[in-house]
């Protein structure tokens, strides 16, 4: 189910801080974050953000395209593409 | 003769029937636009004057059906894929993008069966 509308969108209130901080200076600096469930605003547009998949951070350059998705939709937590049909488990692509 | 939205005439049916065979009219909006044109959703489509079809069309324009609606939906899964999010990198696979199980079933996406020998990546 969606998020209420009412809410507003969530994002985490240390990373809008640190983006306003870069903003404000003119500065691009990668932001390591764990937050992988805030919604990107425009603000954000510009910046790279590292978002940690469970194992490591990926950078993800944001675009004007990504506002609305969440972090987390840019950095893949599974390595596993596709199931190998019964006995070629080996020929895995 | 009734030639609506491009390239669709069906004709015999009743019109409230026949306007689903365009892209992007199921019952719903087919009630809705005659209802809106003013015209019985019973009558045939072989019944209809040269003004009825033309109200129709009118109605018509205020929605986005064929290949205008089959651009929109291109370009929204064009869009998903080049921001690199997962949705965009299910449809690049050619799998399920909504979170349902993979390990059986999913022939849609996935298309048909393939020989347990050679297992192939397809291409998108």
């Amino acid at each position: 189910m969606a998020r209420s509308i009412k809410k507003g969108p969530y994002i985490s209130e240390k990373l809008v801080e640190r983006i306003e901080q870069l903003n404000k200076n003119n500065e691009k600096r990668v932001i390591k974050t764990w937050s992988r469930r805030s919604t990107i605003p425009p603000e954000f547009v510009g910046h790279t953000l590292a978002v940690h998949n469970g194992n490591k951070f990926i950078p993800v350059y944001v675009t004007e395209n990504m506002v609305g998705h969440k972090l987390g939709e840019f950095s893949p937590t599974r390595t596993f593409r596709g199931h190998a049909d019964k006995k070629s488990e080996k020929a895995k692509v | 003769m009734a030639r609506i939205a491009g390239v669709d005439l069906p004709r015999d049916k009743r019109i409230e029937i026949a306007l689903t065979y365009i892209h992007g009219i199921g019952l719903a909006s087919s009630q809705a636009i005659l209802k809106k044109a003013g015209i019985s959703p019973d009558k045939r489509v072989r019944d209809m004057g040269p003004d009825d079809v033309a109200k129709v069309r009118d109605v018509i324009a205020d929605h986005k059906v064929e290949g205008a609606l089959r651009t929109e939906v291109t370009m929204n899964i064009k869009r998903l894929m080049d921001i690199g999010c997962y949705r965009g990198l299910r449809h690049r696979r050619g799998l399920p993008a909504h979170g349902q199980r993979t390990h059986t079933n999913a022939r849609t996406r996935r298309g048909r069966r393939k020989a347990t020998v050679g297992i192939r990546k397809k291409t998108v």
